[in-house]
């Protein structure tokens, strides 16, 4: 008998999960088609594939390595030389070939622009979680944190901690303090998403019956929340991703980054303080924040097209235009006037 | 919850963090390695003995570090004594405050021209949705976000230098340097016109896309259809009903943006020289001129923070829903 | 309650039409083409000066789509063939500047739920002056006396002028609608299911207060609701309207003694009857049509329980079943209505 029962449940198992499965291929396939309608989508895509692509593969995009100097036919450093002299993208103030530059320095910059947008996207989903699910005095404690880092100013911040940081002399690597400090100061947004989404669900049905049935908090979070919040925060990481690579940028230029691995925001560094400017080497100073924007702008046109798919706005507003009128003849309109 | 209790709360929210920045301040630069000295009187110890003698006493660096120098320095800190700079051998307090007018002159205008532009064209892009109009706005400040704001100024930086032959840094030319602002202008706007246009390129963007989605929200209230049965053309309903609904979350952005306004003055000032607290803040973290860092963040946190609060007071006057909460 | 029918009517449909185009559909099922939802088709009915007309149906049947056809105040996707004469000038044909002197002043429109209907950072004095204001009715200061008189006849003490929306309670915001939607003075209101969002009580209070403005004031009403009783209680005449269509229209009392639609027995067997209780409550089963998806033939006929054949292919025209009393159903017996 028990036997017997066991068999039949196993066989609704493995029915229900290839009905799952079903379903999963195809909302999977309802998705990509709704995606590949949207054009910002696409070229969002487009965007940061291709950046990718250059990261991966830069040592077969380029000729020469970054740190190696071009020399003219004398044997001097070819510096500041244009496109014109030496392609694609002429070379800096030391003769290094400035594409070779900017390839090999995608890997730095969408590194740790990765990295630390995925800190920031655990870090604010755990918090989030923890302050949505329990409520009380954690959800209190974290949102007040939350309040506390959103006012204090995040550049001034962020400078005064990896300055300190490094004079603490640690042997951790420039990159893995910028890493760190990006991450750990950026999962406000995320936290807060993830908090409200966690405290709408907690409400539903069938979480109350699986707190009934005696199932525990990890269990039911792991269960129930977690796989429908999650491509929210898929959505919500791609954006953060954006504003950590414009985030290293900035402190890279400000002279944070690491000299010895240089990303485009230490190119740029590069770039102003041995005068490209007064020089008038625009390509020196253009790529690389050109290389930025395309990246951060290709993340932020993928974050919205997703969030766009999970959250829709398809209504319009009262003013949007008149409703227009079709004109009866006039022949009919005066036969009508004389009737009713 | 009454008014008051909204603002008593926000009041102590604001103390609150002020209380945690000046830990924060305090503890960073206390655990540096080295001579706990360092930390007020600077590494390369170029001032004289009595001065030195004298800021030892004042913030108690022979004594403990807590509870002795923590109240000290706090002390201090109150009385409005920073330090000394080391690099520029003066008090630090003095050197803030003497740029404070040059950065708030830069953010200010930035701001005010950014919002006015911002909220304008944010208004025709929500009222004028999937228009011409709103599709080019919308790509604009999406590129514009996607900027980073110190390459902007170097663009712009190269092109007005080469182009226009506007100066390439400084606040204003050399031979004016030590004059009253109000007494060199046209100097003044031709090395303030680029940082300016950078900052407000830069917020133009996030405002405007404020206002829109903004604007759309409100435009879908039913209120806004009741305006219109009453028999208001388009542009009345938007003046008198739809507006002030949706500046509101302007001037919450406006607060919440302040912290971010900071950060873009430390860019822009480096790019463009221009002298002030942006500038001097990073100079002094090159430098590692400690007093002055440590100085420069707790006025730059402590403004900010002070800021956001006479935002949220200013905002309770302008909803009175927030009253009832 | 009656006005002589030797009045000419305050207002005429004839033929109204309203489709809205929906934008692509986001789902890989449909296509990328554009679709079109067929509201209203071919809405014909009178409004008598001093009279209540009712305007009936389930969610969806295009009852507010009316109302807002009426006073055009429907977005840029819609598109309105017909007329519509409000005394002798076709609103249709005017363009948005006249139609602007229109609204509120001849028409005036009460919406359901006033909880947002009110602009919630303005004083509801404030908005009902500007009502007053707009149309140059008087000048600031007799405006002013205006607005406490309105406030007054709606029960509401002219004190509370002064105060923000969220500071009412929900049966004082529907007067207060209704207060300001009489500022002024129009000749015909709508009233857009005006108790649905409020409490028995309070209905009941609404309603007695609608009776009395509009014996006062000898103001036309067309009332929007789902309730019957309702317009049992209000209502001289009826329009049942079915999926965007005219189903049934005619005096109250002859449509509630002997409706001809079956779709209006129906509707009258579903509401509970307190004098006579039945011992099942009847439904009518199946749900309304999707207005992008409409049969060829009449639109109730899936769920109707007298159909025949021709029901399936042809859509039924509006017959004269009796003086004043019309219905769209093959299986009446009656002249075609002269609209």
């Amino acid at each position: 008998m028990i036997g017997g029962k066991s068999r039949v449940l196993c066989g609704i198992r493995v029915r229900q999960m290839q009905e799952s499965w079903l379903l999963f291929k195809r909302n999977l396939s309802d998705f990509w088609k709704t995606f590949r309608r949207n054009r910002m989508g696409l070229i969002g895509a487009f965007l940061v594939s291709t950046a990718l692509l250059l990261a991966i593969f830069a040592p077969l995009l380029t000729t020469i390595l970054p740190k190696e100097t071009v020399r003219d036919a004398n044997g001097r450093a070819l510096t500041f030389a244009s496109p014109a002299v030496h392609g694609p993208l002429g070379t800096d103030d030391a003769g290094h070939d400035v594409w070779s530059q900017l390839a090999f320095g995608a890997r730095i910059s969408l590194t740790v622009g990765f990295l630390a947008g995925f800190i920031a996207m655990f870090v604010g989903s755990l918090l989030g979680i923890l302050a949505g699910y329990f409520g009380g005095w954690v959800d209190n404690l974290i949102m007040r944190i939350t309040d506390v880092l959103l006012v204090i100013p995040d550049l001034p911040l962020m400078l005064v901690l990896v300055a300190t940081i490094r004079q603490l002399d640690l042997k951790i690597s420039p990159l893995t303090v910028l890493i760190l400090v990006i991450g750990l100061l950026y999962w406000t947004s995320t936290a807060r998403l993830v908090r409200s989404q966690v405290l709408s669900i907690k409400e539903r049905q069938f979480v109350a019956r699986a707190r009934a049935i005696g199932a525990g908090h990890a269990h039911i979070i792991r269960k129930h929340i977690l796989p429908q919040i999650m491509p929210l925060i898929v959505a919500n990481t791609v954006l953060i991703l954006s504003t950590a690579i414009l985030i290293e940028s900035g402190l890279a230029f400000l002279g944070l980054g690491d000299p010895t691995q240089p990303s485009w925001g230490t190119m740029l560094n590069f770039a102003f303080d041995r005068n490209a400017i007064s020089n008038g080497a625009w390509w020196f100073y253009l790529p690389p924040g050109l290389a930025i924007v395309w990246v951060s702008l290709g993340c932020v046109l993928l974050g919205n097209v997703l969030e766009e798919m999970l959250n829709p706005r398809l209504t319009g507003h009262h003013l949007e235009g008149e409703a227009s009128v079709i004109q009866a003849s006039s022949g009919e309109a005066a036969h009508a006037q004389h009737l009713g | 919850m009454s008014r008051r209790d909204y603002l008593l709360r926000k009041l102590l929210f604001s103390l609150v963090t002020v209380f945690i920045v000046v830990i924060v301040n305090f503890v960073l630069f206390r655990i540096l390695p080295g001579d706990p000295v360092r930390a007020v009187i600077g590494r390369n110890v170029k001032i004289s003995a009595e001065v030195q003698q004298s800021l030892r006493e004042q913030f108690g660096l022979d004594k403990p570090v807590f509870p002795d120098q923590f109240f000290n320095t706090l002390g201090q800190w109150a009385r409005g004594n920073l330090g000394v700079s080391w690099s520029l051998r003066r008090p630090v307090a003095e050197i803030l405050m003497s740029k404070l007018g040059n950065t708030l002159l830069l953010i200010g205008l930035g701001q005010i021209l950014s919002i006015m532009l911002g909220v304008a064209l944010g208004l025709f892009a929500g009222w004028k949705r999937k228009t011409i109009l709103d599709v080019g706005a919308l790509t604009f400040s999406l590129i514009a976000w996607a900027t980073p704001t110190f390459w902007l100024g170097i663009i712009l930086l190269a092109a007005g230098s080469s182009w226009l032959g506007l100066p390439t840094g400084g606040i204003v030319s050399p031979e004016n340097v030590g004059k009253p602002l109000y007494t060199v202008l046209p100097d003044l706007a031709r090395h303030l016109f680029l940082p300016t246009l950078t900052l407000t390129i830069l917020y133009l963007g996030e405002y405007m896309l404020i206002m829109r989605s903004s604007i759309l929200e409100v435009l879908s209230e039913d209120y806004i259809l009741t305006a219109k049965a009453k028999g208001m053309s388009h542009w009345q309903v938007l003046w008198k009903h739809a507006l002030k609904n949706a500046m509101l979350p302007i001037v919450t952005i406006v607060a919440i943006n302040l912290g971010f306004t900071v950060s873009g003055a430390i860019y822009i000032e480096t790019v463009f020289s221009y002298d002030g607290l942006g500038k001097l803040f990073q100079t002094a973290l090159t430098k590692q001129d400690y007093p002055l860092l440590q100085g420069a963040f707790l006025l730059l946190a402590v403004s900010v923070i002070v800021a956001n609060m006479l935002a949220d007071i200013l905002y309770t006057y302008l909803d009175p829903r927030v009253k009832a909460n | 309650m009656h006005s002589t029918l030797a009045d000419s009517p305050l207002l005429r449909v004839r033929h109204l039409s309203t489709h809205f185009i929906l934008p692509a559909d986001a789902s890989p099922a449909a296509g990328d083409g554009k679709r079109v939802a067929r509201a209203l088709e071919d809405v014909s009915f009178d409004v008598y000066p001093g009279q209540t007309v009712g305007l009936v149906g389930e969610s969806g049947c295009g009852k507010t789509t009316t109302l807002m056809s009426v006073m055009r105040l429907l977005p840029a996707t819609a598109r309105l063939s017909g007329q519509v004469f409000f005394k002798e000038t076709n609103l249709l044909a005017l363009d948005e500047k006249s139609m602007r002197g229109y609204r509120w002043k001849d028409i005036a429109i009460v919406f359901q739920g006033a909880m947002n209907a009110l602009n919630p950072v303005m004083k509801v004095g404030e908005q009902i002056r500007e009502a007053i204001l707009l149309h140059n009715l008087l000048e600031r200061d007799q405006a002013e006396a205006r607005v406490a008189e309105l406030l007054e006849m709606v029960g509401i003490p002219k004190e509370r002028g002064g105060q923000y929306p969220f500071q009412y309670s929900g049966g004082m915001r529907q007067r207060a609608m209704i207060a300001m939607a009489l500022a002024c003075s129009p000749s015909l209101l709508f009233a857009d299911e005006p108790t649905t969002a409020l409490d028995v009580m309070v209905q009941a209070q609404v309603l007695e207060l609608l009776k009395n403005i509009q014996k006062a004031l000898r103001l036309a009403i067309v009332l929007v609701t789902h309730d019957l009783g309702v317009v049992a209680e209000m209502c001289d005449m009826v329009v049942v309207m079915y999926g965007g269509k005219v189903a049934e229209y005619g005096p109250v009392d002859v449509i509630y003694n002997a409706p001809q639609h079956p779709y209006t027995q129906r509707l009258l067997e579903s509401f509970p009857d307190l004098v006579r209780p039945t011992d099942m409550l009847a439904s009518i089963p199946g749900t309304p049509p999707r207005l992008t998806e409409l049969p060829p033939g009449c639109r109730f006929e899936p769920r109707c329980h007298a159909r025949i054949d021709k029901c399936k292919t042809e859509s039924p025209p509006l017959l004269e079943v009796a003086d004043g009393h019309f219905a769209a159903c093959h299986l009446c017996l009656g002249t075609k209505a002269r609209f």
